[in-house]
């Protein structure tokens, strides 16, 4: 008798997942810059999705407040490089930091909400922030601020390097992102973590305190989601509150992607993102008949199929790219 | 012996109607205890508030001599509880295997391959084996069942409390069933097993205690008890006086 957790099918997709990043590590040999630019934004779409599939999907939290710690990640990251005069990498570091920091006390207050509760409640407390942050006059208030020139041109030498950097740090984040939520999910935490998922009520029968498992997914959650917000706004060069604490760009069109992707599953953001930027690539030009066309297929996946299009997948092949479940083989012969 | 479990003056009441009324009772280290009473005699809810699902509203419980009374359902089960649902409350998305490794790895504490072991182990008991791989959710009633009791066991236990878990058993599932609760029995766990299978509670109790309206009415040996006319009054509805 053997208990195994990889299959064939996630070795094959671990294979091919080394080569696709090598080659897109590769990307500031090969592609130019308007694509770079694209993948950048792919990357951090995809790391978004990941936290918040994580957050909602596993965890049970749905909230529609994360661009409380998008635009939070954002403004620190100019709070640290203009007043702290950190180098931006490490100011992205900082901003991951002090985004879980800042996530304790709103954890704490929001946990007591439930379901739709909850999901409110962090919408209303990334309106808090975004009011706050337009308070604050030396980071530009209502109307916002650049990043300083000396402060981009200290990353790296010309356009072109600071270019590569950029992208590759978007690359690192992704799959920084992706990897701590797949170990999370391997450990003992994830078990317990997919266990509330199914059932709280047997969960907290059997030895899971499920208060602190929620809290510590959530803080993880804020201060990687901080971290892309640094990013995300250190490639905008520019920052403002409505674009900081936007709750389209970093909540809405995040949880369309993990919602047609498959929620509850590591692939599902994956392809997800790759949907949506499908579809925004080839239909942008159409205007507000984009977003339409965006409603009517997130409608369209929720009724046919709910569990999204990696659900679909799954459950005609029986696939898992990412092994998390476990297999037990019995041999045929007694042992 | 020393009591492993010490209920004392435990209430709960749901409005104006009583569900636990003053229970108070000990349980011996190593014993086997069995509840019986008819239905919403407030069984099961003794045993939400034993492990913690529910809060009491009066009166203390003590696990191995330490006041549990104010401890989560979680924090109880990680001292030692462990217990089935009457109403199965598997973890329907993942494998049987996986709802076994949950209760392994969270309320027993073990890791990797000790923690694989000891599922396949208590699967092998109880005649899971052979569906480890199947989704908790595509399971029969029956199975359901087996996976509570399995769950309950991979926890490991000090003190195991069984819901009704012998209903709608084939004779020879039932044999098997009280062979697998004596041999758990025989390791020296402490048992509360609350079950309308009144046959195959005797097969392993040492001691009976008949609940009915929230109330411990009679407590005792078990042939004696089961003979006694007040129990045949009020649990098999029987006139004492007839």
């Amino acid at each position: 008798m053997r208990v195994t957790r990889a299959s064939n099918a996630a070795r094959i997709a671990a294979v091919l997942g080394l080569i696709g990043l090598v080659v897109l590590a590769l990307g500031p040999y090969w592609a130019g810059r308007a694509d770079m630019r694209l993948m950048s934004e792919i990357f951090l779409y995809l790391a978004l999705a990941s936290l918040w599939n994580l957050m909602a999907g596993y965890a049970g939290l749905v909230s529609v407040g994360q661009q409380a710690f998008v635009g939070f990640g954002g403004y620190m990251l100019f709070a640290l490089t203009i007043f702290g005069g950190l180098s931006p990498v490490v100011a992205i570091g900082g901003a991951a930091v002090l985004g879980a920091l800042i996530a304790v006390p709103v954890a704490v207050l929001i946990f007591r909400l439930r379901g739709a509760y909850f999901a409110i409640g962090t919408w209303v407390m990334a309106e808090v922030f975004r009011l706050t942050f337009a308070q604050v006059s030396s980071l530009g208030g209502g109307s916002g601020s650049s990043l300083p020139v000396n402060i981009v041109r200290s990353m790296a030498n010309g356009r072109a390097a600071r270019e590569a950097l950029s992208y590759w740090l978007a690359l690192g984040i992704a799959v920084v992102v992706i990897a701590a939520v797949y170990l999370f999910l391997r450990s003992r935490q994830g078990l317990a973590l997919t266990a509330i998922r199914d059932n709280e009520l047997a969960a907290g029968s059997l030895g899971i305190d499920i208060w602190r498992t929620k809290f510590v997914v959530y803080i993880v959650t804020a201060g990687l989601t901080s971290m892309v917000g640094a990013l995300i706004f250190l490639q905008k060069l520019r920052i403002s509150p409505d674009a900081a604490f936007s709750v389209n760009d970093w909540t809405a069109f995040v949880i369309f992607i993990v919602v047609i992707g498959g929620i509850g599953t590591l692939e599902g953001p994956i392809i997800g993102t790759l949907i949506f930027f499908a579809l925004r690539e080839t239909l942008a030009d159409l205007g507000s008949v984009y977003l339409l066309i965006l409603g009517a297929v997130a409608i369209v996946i929720m009724l046919k199929a709910p569990k999204g299009v990696w659900g679909l997948i799954r459950a005609r092949y029986d696939l898992e790219l990412f092994p998390l479940s476990y297999r037990v083989h019995t041999d045929k012969k007694e042992g | 012996m020393t009591a492993i479990l010490q209920l004392d003056g435990l209430s709960k009441a749901f409005g104006a109607i009583t569900v636990a009324d003053d229970l108070t009772y000990d349980l011996a280290a190593g014993e086997a205890l069995g509840i019986i009473g008819p239905n919403g005699a407030g069984k099961t809810t003794m045993f939400n508030l034993i492990t913690g699902t529910l809060p009491s509203d009066g009166g203390r419980i003590l696990f191995q001599g330490q006041d549990v009374t104010r401890h989560a359902a979680a924090k109880r089960c990680r001292a030692g509880m462990a217990r089935s649902f009457q109403v199965p409350q598997p973890f329907s998305g993942l494998s049987v295997f996986e709802n076994a490794m949950i209760a392994a790895t969270q309320a027993a504490g073990l890791r990797g391959r000790v923690a694989e072991g000891k599922c396949l182990e208590v699967l092998e008991q109880t005649a899971l084996l052979d569906k480890a791989n199947k989704t908790a959710g595509s399971l029969t009633l029956l199975d359901r069942k087996r996976l509570e009791l399995t769950r309950a066991l991979c926890a490991n236990p000090k003190l195991l409390m069984l819901d009704e878990i012998a209903g709608g058993l084939t004779e020879a599932e039932c044999v098997s069933l009280i062979q697998t609760i004596k041999d758990i029995h025989a390791t020296g766990v402490s048992i509360i097993w609350i079950e309308h299978v009144v046959h195959a509670l005797l097969a392993v109790v040492d001691r009976l205690i008949v609940i009915d309206f929230g109330r411990k009415i009679a407590e005792g040996e078990p042939a004696a008890i089961m003979a006694s006319p007040e129990v045949q009054e009020i649990y098999l509805g029987i006139e004492a006086d007839a």
